[in-house]
């Protein structure tokens, strides 16, 4: 009756080694890395880069363990930190040679020491969050309902051009709020505006406000398009938000959506909170001009003296560009840039959109300059680049434009990029920040440590002095149960932060709960004269009811923190719920497979290893061993 | 070795009344201390900024004190951290002030007065924030509270479910009424330990239900004191077991754990004690009260019973 079809020890067995393998990587610790990826969305790191890398660190003479490009980043690790300091200069100095301009970002970085074979399965060691490595941790509240009243803002001017071109007569246009009124002079003219909104503008939609002898129009944005609006809104701030963090060289940044309208921002290891945050709050623009075709002006792009009113800028190429002072247009006037086809030669373009007052400048400027070159150029920490540098070719009309010019696919994705993320979709506020000294870090990994293993340890000593032999089953399965939660953390790559460990502990000590029901049953069982055999099947059969029912609760109060929490309260929910887990598993299925192994085979078992069974019929214990 | 070496079953409904008078005095109190002291909340949910620093020397707190009081702030509290050396300084959410400049202030304060101070930790949580938080700490235990009724009601039987959780959110005003006396401070990761103290002990009640519906299948001649009495005493060697392991944990964590854990650990080990107390004590008593009888448990599960009769039939 005590005895596990071969089946069940598989599943044991495999358990066991999932578990160990995933586990592994915990215990070889880290090592000192240098850590190269992209700087800017056009810049990609590839197997040149790789090659640059690896050619930075012979010319230096720097001995690397391994050098390997993973998922758009480069890691070459270290022996020694004095190793990595020196490759850092050297790879900085080869791949960055304009240090104002860095097309990378080169950045110290611990890197697990597992060996490959363990990497290549996925398997590495677990996630520390901020309180256990050191950082910052910053969350931030976009604010949607100011990128709403800016777009409705453009919609003003656009809808005030709009009337004008169809020669529809108004009394006034007006803001208010984030809808605009539209006053008009008879029903037809109401109808007619009405109707051109419906066309020309989708994303609006018109209401009718019937007062008096007066004729007005309501518009608004559609509720699905300011949610559309809203979304890109933090999809934009988002990606300017990596541009930017990008510069402070953080090897592993964490920018995630949180909700509907908050961004997180998680800078491990930075501790300079003050240039974090004056990165994450600044802005960039974007501005449009003439190129300088004068003779001087081509000069200068050889290295001549700049001519008066004219500035140089460097292309994306890196080519030098004279361009003149005066702005034509900024990056307010643009609304938005999407990536797109050329209807005719098919050709990868980008599509701008601008506001109405930047469609008439732009209007006016292109008729007067057709055949001459236009720059757009973007600032960012006050240092300009020309992102595109395209020939008018014909007037442009109607604030729609489109540039094109020997770009693929990827390219004009990413200058649409650069175009819109430039600048912060809607204005963003602090309203959470965490810093974490490096030193507290490590102090919280070594609190957290102590506290499973002291309390293991005194725990499993206790149970093999209490149970004996089924004491001795219940700390291995302990240990196994730690094994598990472990090796699932590392594999689900859940943050594990000091409330997770203290969960850890928790955990273990809620999961001995299972094995100290089995094995009191068990004594029970035995007390009433039953055979060993039949007390450990009853024992464990009808333990197993109450362990479920006591599990299902623990684990409700789990999945409500989980659902609910945030921030460490969820590093906590997240332990607690796959310890539960774990420990049903370890504690009954794990530990009865030990059982069996080690008594089902014997037929004739006269007496269990599971201590003192006291019996109060004969008035004298009898010990079971 | 065997610590419980009990005869004959106790008694302990006979005393049920005794006990629930002392819980309700214990509850009574909680709440008294809960409304007249208040809860000494974390800035994570009031708002505000929190600061650790630290000085190579034991700190002098009052010239600390005086230093951020010449920042302007009203209400700032200094006090020590764990030892000597480490200073905790709590400032209040300011309307109109960012976040980031409060604390830059201060430490460009402190350092101007004593340059060994080093930041150890800040945390800034805005006041929509601090709301948010007391929300869904307050929606995550309705939702335990609701989700554990409804769980045992279905399992077991409404009586039961009913007494379990007032047993246990008896517990968790206890704990709250101890943080109110004290005026320890109530952080998130005591609210996520209070949780979870709810989901463990309801435990013990489930342990101790299992039995009493176990008994009333055997034990067709005893009443339901008994039958109560008996489930009590044969798992109250496990109950004072369990308890004492996760206790070793909690204790490990309340030694080892530093400041940060302690709370946390310390909401657990009330939690622990009293988790015993009112599953054995007030639970139960609470289910006699309510007047559970054999026919609520043994009609609904028949198929459940004719199972383990089966199994039980050489034991019994």
């Amino acid at each position: 009756m005590n005895r596990y079809p071969v089946w069940k020890y598989a599943i044991i067995v495999i358990a066991l080694l999932l578990g160990v393998v995933y586990t592994l990587p915990n215990f070889f610790g880290e090592a000192p890395a240098v850590q190269v990826s992209s700087g800017k969305a056009t810049i990609k790191v590839d197997t040149g880069t790789l090659q640059k890398v690896e050619d930075a660190l012979k010319a230096a003479g720097v001995n690397a363990q391994s050098v390997a490009l993973e998922g758009g980043s480069i890691r070459a690790r270290f022996d020694s930190t004095d190793n990595q300091l020196k490759a850092k200069d050297a790879v900085q100095k080869a791949l960055i040679p304009d240090a104002t301009d860095p097309q990378y970002v080169v950045a110290l970085n611990l890197v697990s020491r597992s060996p490959d074979w363990l990497t290549s399965l996925h398997a590495a060691p677990m996630y520390l969050g901020l309180d256990l490595r050191g950082g910052v941790h910053f969350m931030l509240q976009v604010d949607m309902q100011a990128a709403l009243t800016q777009r409705v803002e453009s919609i003003t001017g656009d809808l005030r051009s709009l009337l004008r071109e169809k020669d529809i007569r108004h009394g006034g246009i007006s803001r208010n709020g984030q809808t605009v009124e539209i006053r008009l002079r008879d029903a037809q003219q109401l109808e007619a505006a009405k109707r051109l909104v419906s066309a020309q503008l989708p994303d609006l939609q018109t209401q009718d406000v019937a007062d008096g002898a007066e004729f007005r129009m309501v518009v608004s944005v559609k509720p699905e398009a300011a949610r559309k609006l809203q979304e890109q809104a933090l999809k934009q701030n988002i990606t300017t938000l990596h541009n930017r963090i990008n510069e402070l060289g953080v090897a592993e940044p964490v920018i995630q959506q949180q909700g509907l309208d908050r961004i997180v921002v998680q800078l491990p290891g930075v501790q300079d909170t003050a240039k974090a945050k004056d990165i994450l709050g600044r802005t960039a623009t974007l501005e449009v001009r003439m190129v300088d075709e004068s003779t001087e002006a081509r000069a200068a792009e050889q290295g001549g003296i700049v001519p008066f009113g004219a500035e140089r800028y460097l292309e994306r190429e890196g080519r030098p560009l004279i361009v003149k002072k005066q702005v034509i247009l900024t990056g307010d006037n643009l609304t938005d840039a999407q990536p797109g086809f050329d209807n005719q030669t098919q050709e990868p373009v980008v599509n701008l959109t601008l506001d109405a007052k930047g469609a008439r400048i732009f209007k006016d400027v292109t008729r007067e300059s057709i055949g001459k070159r236009m720059a757009i150029i973007l600032f960012e920490k006050g240092k300009g680049e020309v992102v595109t540098a395209p020939v008018i070719r014909s007037e442009i009309g109607g604030g729609r434009v489109q540039i094109s010019g020997r770009m693929t696919t990827a390219e004009a994705n990413d200058t649409a990029l650069l175009l819109r993320a430039g600048s912060l979709a809607a204005p963003m506020e602090i309203i959470e920040e965490r810093t974490i000294g490096p030193s507290l870090g490590a102090e919280n990994i070594a609190k957290g440590f102590n506290s499973v293993t002291w309390g293991f340890l005194v725990i499993v000593a206790f149970m093999c002095v209490y149970y004996a032999m089924f004491g001795l089953f219940s700390g291995i399965a302990l240990a196994v149960n730690l094994l598990f939660l472990v090796a699932i953390l590392s594999m689900l790559q859940a943050t594990l932060t000091l409330p997770g460990m203290a969960a850890m502990a928790l955990a273990l000590g809620m999961a001995i709960d299972s094995n100290v029901l089995i094995n009191e049953r068990v004594r029970e069982e035995l007390r009433n004269g039953a055979s060993p055999q039949a007390a450990i099947h009853a024992g464990y059969d009808r333990a197993w009811a109450t362990i479920f029912d006591s599990n299902i609760t623990t684990l409700i109060a789990g999945v409500a923190l989980l659902a609910f929490g945030s921030g460490p309260v969820r590093g906590f929910a997240v332990v607690h719920c796959i310890g539960i887990l774990t420990s049903m598993f370890s504690a009954v299925f794990f530990s009865r497979g030990l059982v069996n192994l080690w008594y089902g085979s014997k037929k004739k078992l006269k007496s269990v290893s599971i201590g003192t069974v006291w019996r109060p019929e004969g008035g004298s214990a009898v010990k079971a061993d | 070795m065997e610590f419980f070496k009990i005869k004959k079953d106790i008694p302990f409904m006979k005393h049920a009344l005794v006990f629930n008078a002392i819980s309700f005095v214990t509850f009574a109190l909680a709440v008294f201390f809960l409304f007249s002291r208040g809860l000494h909340l974390s800035v994570e949910f009031t708002g505000g900024t929190l600061m650790e620093v630290s000085y190579s020397q034991p700190a002098d707190l009052n010239k600390v004190r005086a230093t951020v009081g010449t920042l302007g702030f009203s209400e700032v509290q200094v006090q020590n951290f764990g030892t000597a050396r480490d200073v905790m300084i709590r400032l209040p959410a300011q309307k109109g002030v960012s976040s980031a400049q409060q604390s830059e202030k201060v430490l460009t304060a402190l350092k101007a007065d004593n340059a060994e101070v080093t930041l150890r930790r800040t945390e800034f949580v805005g006041p929509q924030v601090g709301d948010e938080l007391a929300h869904d700490g307050l929606k995550a235990l309705a939702f335990v509270v609701i989700g554990i009724v409804i769980y045992l009601a279905v399992r077991f039987e409404w009586k039961f479910a009913v007494s379990a959780i007032i047993a246990n959110l008896h517990d968790v005003i206890i704990i709250l009424g101890f943080f109110a006396f004290f005026q320890w401070e109530f952080s998130l990761a005591v609210l996520a330990a209070v949780l979870a103290v709810l989901g463990y002990s309801v435990n013990e009640s489930v342990v101790i239900f299992d039995r009493i519906r176990e008994n009333f299948r055997r034990y067709r001649k005893m009443n339901t004191v008994e039958i109560i009495d008996n489930a009590i005493t044969s798992t109250i060697s496990r109950t004072i077991i369990t308890h004492g392991s996760t206790q070793i944990m909690v204790l490990s964590m309340l030694l080892f754990g530093g400041e940060t854990l302690h709370y946390f650990a310390m909401a657990l080990t009330i939690g622990i004690c009293f988790g015993i107390y009112s599953s054995v004590f007030v639970a139960a008593a609470i289910a006699m009260w309510l007047g559970i009888e054999r026919e609520d448990l043994i009609k609904p599960i028949k198929k459940d019973r004719d199972n383990s009769d089966e199994n039980s039939g050489a034991v019994v």
